[in-house]
Order: structure tokens, then sequence, then C-alpha cells
């Protein structure tokens, strides 16, 4: 079902469905210095245009999440550029970085992450409060179309999130990420924490998301969960060793 | 941010912990009532000491019987070295003063039908009420020819009448029994306020001659020669011309073997105001440290509050927070308990302090630096330890906020 609030998100997601909306080039990230220097990421290149689902797998310790971190905004490359939607990130200071993260990406987490005790509603405006460019009225609109965007019926704004089942709780965080009309979606392990079946339901989220336009970038141990995406990319002991287009991705999500 | 969205966040957090934030605020208010309570109460003994001290008349110089140097066991006015001649030389020869009052006191019995108290009698003269500040109320005060003709009549202290007759001021035109001798009570004084049984409010005046026929004997000794000098200037002379003419009455040649004393009202003053200033001192430590504690306990709970808080400060920054957002909000909820504390705490210190003076159980005096002082300590303390440790946590990087355990 496609509601006419869902259409509006679709049409400005996408505006512009061509060219790279990620360039990363040449990332490097080393923590210390000296002869304790870890490397943990080295020499890291690739682009992901607007519109395509991405899985970044890789076993722990690999250095997806220092990857996950930098395309994020959470974290800047040691040297290397990232750009993200024309921004170049890589050269950027903490709050230019927060305003990014805010009207950019929109964050998944493995564990939620949702203010305790808060309403679905306040958990889904969280990141337009940083930013002030919707007026009261347009904001009750946006939330209204991303919780329906995330799968999630209306009535279940005003229930507080420690009320939500973990399947719930997860398109709660879908749906903030969504809030302020970001450029990529970044889902950190979105289903670590969810029974297969639930898991499922978040996974289609995604497909449905992506149908609409998204961008989605997915950063996950779990070879199941990759092969929903379109392309993968493998990292290992801090370097991209396989990009490729997912051939066995299905046509149809399960429904 | 919009300021709207900021108090939204604060109000909602301080909501969401209720229990945490009532018991930051309980730590302010009892703290804030604390010292503005205490400190009333100090002042207030001041306050009073100084008021039942002037009560007791104005520039008042007192002679009692006895030597300064003299044998222990002797209590203060029990000698009888001044007699009814002293005071009427002093009336002579003394200039610059607007009264000379000899007087007896003693306790006695006094009954009105089943009512009776023990309270102290003195025999005066009329001159009395002018070195005393006493003022009647009902009935008059006796006059020099009421004295003159040994007249049993009484002008009893509003205390004494309240006690006997039901309500001050009663009782003009009634007869009492003082030590078993009838008097008519032929007036009753206005309140001087005071406190205790010494307060003047307690008194019975008689007329001094029929005092000495009736109660204290003929040849009784005076208790105390009371002067009032003519200004606040002239009490120092007055108080050595004093000295000079009793030692000239009694021929004693050395000073140090005066067989009187004199005390002066604004030393007696002075002695007891410095008293009541260190109770206010010492009350105000004690109130200071419930305020440090009570310091203490807010700090707790902010620096509790931001540990426990890193992962949402964490989110908060991943979904667009910047630095300042984080800080503002912190410093909105560390001001918001310590405004709501605060006004508490002094509505609650306030309210202790009318109901103290409402029954009349003490007497306060409300110091409105007291308030200034309490509320501003609270506020600086609420604020440094809101914002200090929520500015370190704004700085964590949001990907170690985020995995804060």
């Amino acid at each position: 079902m496609v509601t006419s609030n869902e259409s509006i998100v679709r049409a400005k997601a996408n505006r512009d469905n061509s060219g790279p909306i990620i360039t990363a080039h040449k990332l490097i990230k080393t923590y210390g210095s000296g002869e304790n220097q870890v490397t943990v990421l080295s020499d890291v290149s690739f682009e992901i245009n607007q519109g395509e689902f991405v899985a970044i797998v890789g076993p722990s310790g690999s250095g997806k999440t220092t990857l996950m971190n930098i395309l994020g905004a959470l974290d800047t490359p040691t040297s290397g550029s990232y750009t993200l939607d024309g921004e170049l990130v890589s050269d950027l200071k903490d709050d230019d970085l927060a305003t990014i993260r805010n009207t950019k990406i929109g964050f998944v987490f493995q564990s939620f992450n949702l203010l305790p005790r808060a309403t679905v509603e306040r958990n889904v405006r969280l990141p337009l409060i940083y930013s002030s460019s919707l007026s009261p009225r347009d904001r009750k609109d946006r939330i209204n179309s991303v919780v329906e965007a995330a799968g999630l019926s209306l009535s279940k704004l005003q229930n507080r999130s420690n009320q939500l089942s973990g399947g719930q709780m997860q398109r709660v965080a879908i749906a903030r990420a969504l809030v302020n009309n970001p450029s990529i979606i970044l889902a950190d392990e979105p289903t670590g924490n969810l029974d297969q079946s639930t898991g499922r339901i978040v996974i289609d989220t995604f497909l449905r998301l992506n149908r609409q336009g998204r961008t989605i970038v997915l950063i996950t141990h779990d070879l199941n969960v990759a092969s929903n995406a379109s392309r993968i990319i493998h990292i290992q002991d801090g370097k991209l060793i396989s990009d490729q287009v997912n051939k066995d991705k299905p046509q149809r999500d399960v429904s | 941010m919009r300021y709207l969205d900021l108090l939204q966040e604060t109000s909602f957090t301080l909501f969401m912990n209720k229990a945490r934030s009532a018991l930051t605020i309980l730590g302010i208010v009892i703290g804030i009532a604390a010292v503005i309570v205490l400190i009333a109460v100090g002042e207030g003994a001041t306050a009073a000491v100084t008021q039942n001290i002037s009560a007791l008349g104005s520039n008042l110089i007192v002679v009692i019987p006895g030597s300064a140097t003299g044998a222990v066991s002797q209590g203060i006015g029990t000698a009888q070295t001044l007699t009814m001649s002293d005071a009427s030389l002093l009336q002579k020869q003394l200039q610059y003063v607007s009264g000379v009052s000899p007087e007896l006191a003693r306790h006695f019995q006094i009954t009105y039908r089943s009512s009776n108290t023990n309270t102290n009698v003195i025999g005066a003269n009329p001159i009395y009420t002018e070195v005393h500040n006493v003022t009647i109320n009902n009935g008059s005060f006796f006059t020099q020819q009421q004295d003159n003709n040994l007249q049993r009549v009484a002008v009893l202290g509003p205390a004494v009448s309240e006690l006997l007759f039901g309500s001050p001021y009663a009782g003009v035109g009634k007869t009492v029994e003082i030590n078993g001798t009838i008097f008519n009570v032929i007036g009753v004084a206005n309140i001087k306020g005071g406190t205790g049984a010494n307060s003047p409010d307690n008194n019975i005046y008689i007329p001094l001659k029929t005092a000495q026929q009736y109660l204290f004997g003929q040849n009784q000794a005076l208790t105390s020669i009371s002067i009032s000098a003519a200004n606040p200037q002239s009490i120092n002379l007055v108080e050595q011309e004093t000295f000079n003419i009793l030692l000239a009455a009694h021929g004693i040649k050395n000073p140090a073997n005066a067989d009187f004393q004199l005390v002066n009202q604004s030393s007696i003053v002075a002695s007891l105001s410095s008293t009541t200033q260190t109770l206010t001192v010492l009350l105000g430590s004690i109130a200071g440290i419930s305020l440090l504690v009570a310091g203490i306990g807010i700090m707790n709970m902010m620096l509790t509050t931001v540990t426990e808080r890193t992962r949402e400060i964490g989110l908060r920054k991943a979904v667009g927070a910047k630095k300042k957002d984080i800080g503002s909000q912190f410093l909105n909820e560390a001001v918001a308990l310590t405004l709501v504390g605060g006004i508490t705490g002094i509505l609650l210190g306030l309210g202790i302090i009318k109901i103290l003076s409402l029954t009349h159980s003490v007497t306060v005096v409300t110091q409105w630096w007291s308030i200034i002082i309490a509320f501003g300590v609270s506020m600086l303390i609420g604020i440094v330890f809101g914002y200090y440790p929520a500015q370190r946590a704004a700085k964590l990087k949001p990907i170690d906020a985020l995995k804060y355990e």
C-alpha cells in the first residue's frame, strides 16, 4: 500500500538517480602511533550510486565497523577522502559532521538505541529537533508518513518504546532514520538482536524502502542477511577483497 | 535547536525520571529552607534580646547594692547599702537626668479568687513610668499623693492581668491579694514585649511607701535605683557623677571598695548582642552545612545522571545533536531542577517563618540576604555540576558514547 505521504517521500528520494552518492577514495584508518600503530582500514575505495542496496560484509575484526563509522560521519579517516552527496565529509569538524549525520544519514543500530520510556512519536521526532527546517505541522505530517513507511501502524505513535516488541522497536528506529529524508540509510547489524522471522520483516522493510528509491548500506557479518542486497562488498583484514553484484538476489521479497 | 524543543526535551526527561528529579529537588528545598529559617531564628534572637533590654527603659543606668569585689556568698541586689536618702541625694545633685527612680523588688504570691501566681512586685515612685517607659493602657498609674497616703493600690503588667483575669488589660477596679494583703487594681500597663519571667509585662507596680509598710518592712534598703539620662550622650557623664556622689555619701575613699555597682544599659545590650550574634553565626553555620550537603546531593545526582545517560548522549549526537545542543539540554535540566527546588525551598522557609511568628513560639526576623545567598549557592552548584559533566559527555565521540555500558 502506497499512501500519498509515502509517495512524497519517495519523490524526494528519487530526485537524482544518477551518479555516485558515496565516493570512498583510498580510505585509511590507523590507531596509535610508532611501533604500536594498528592499521584497521587500508586503502579502501568504492562508489555507491543513488538507489543501490549495498551490503558490506566481513567477519568481526575485519574493519567493517570502522568503515561504517566513517561512512556514518561518526569518525573521520586518517587519510583518503569520503564524499557523501557532494560533501567532502573526511575534512569536516565535529559540529559539521553532526549536521551531516542529521541531514544526510539515517542510522539503524543493532541495539535499536531508542530513547527509553519515550513514545514512538518522540523517538521518531528526535532528529527533527536538531534541524530546524520544518514547521510543527509539517513535522507531524513527516512523522506520520515515515512511521507508515517503516511499516508501523499510526496507532502505535503514543506507545512507549518499552511497550514494543523487538521488531516494532527496530521499525521505530527505521522511521527515525527516515525522518530527515536522508541521502543514505546506514544499518549496522539491524537484525542482530532479532529472531529470524522478525529479522525477515525488518529486511523486507529495507527492501521496500529500496524499491522506493532509498539508498541503503547494510553492514553485517551474516551472509544470509547480506544476500538480500543487490551488491555485496567483502571486507577482510581492513582490505576490500571483493565487490560484486549479487546475482542470487531474490527479485521479489517474500511477504 | 529551537528553544521550544529544548524545553520539551528537558521537561520530558525530568518527568520520565520522576523519582530522581524529586530527590534532587528535595535536597535543594531542604537546604534552602534550612538556611532561611535558621538565619531568621538567629536574627530573631538578636532582635528579641535588644527589644527586651530597650523595654526596660531608655538611657538607663541602674545602681545596685553590693560590692563588685565583695564576698562571694552575697547575691547581686541582696546587700543593704542603698537607701531612700541615696536616691534623694542623686535626685538633687545629678544634672542631665530625666528621672531618678528608687525601687524595691521581690517575688510575692498574688491571688485573685482561685487564680494565683508568683511574680515580681515592684515598689516605686510615679517617676518609675518615665524612667522605664511604662505606659498605661487601662486605668492610671498611682500618684505621689497615693504613695504618701500609703494607699494599697496596684498597677498590673498585662501578662499578670491576663493570668489573673483572663484577658490582658482586664481587672481594673478589682481587688487582688499580694502576699495576703488586699490591693485595689487601678491600672494595667501596655505590653512591652520581651519573653520569659523577667519580661516587664510580668511586673506588678505598687507605691514605694505602701510597699515598705505592708510587704517589705519599714527599713528595707532599696533593691535598685534606676536613673534615666537625659540623652544617650550624657549616659557616661551621669554614670560617673552617680558613682562620685554615692562614694562621697557612703564615705568611701577608695573606688575599689565601693559598696554598690553601676550597670549601664548600652553595655548590657552590647554584650547580649554579641552573644546572640554568636548564636546567629552558629545557626548560620549549621544551615551552611545543610546547604553544602544539599549541594553534594545535587552534584551526585547530576554526575549519576550524565553517566547513566551516556548512551542517550551518544544517540543524540549520532542523529545530529551538536556539542552545544547536548550542553544546553543538560544545563536546562539543571536550571529547571534548581529553580523549582529553590523556589519551593524559599516558599517552605518563609512558610515555616510565618508559622513560627504566628504561634509566637520563637522570634524570627526574615533576612532577605539569606534567601539570596541560599538560592544563589544552590543555583550555582546545580548549574556547575549539571553542566560540567554534560560538557565532558558532549565531547565524547558518538560511537564511544553509544557503546558505553
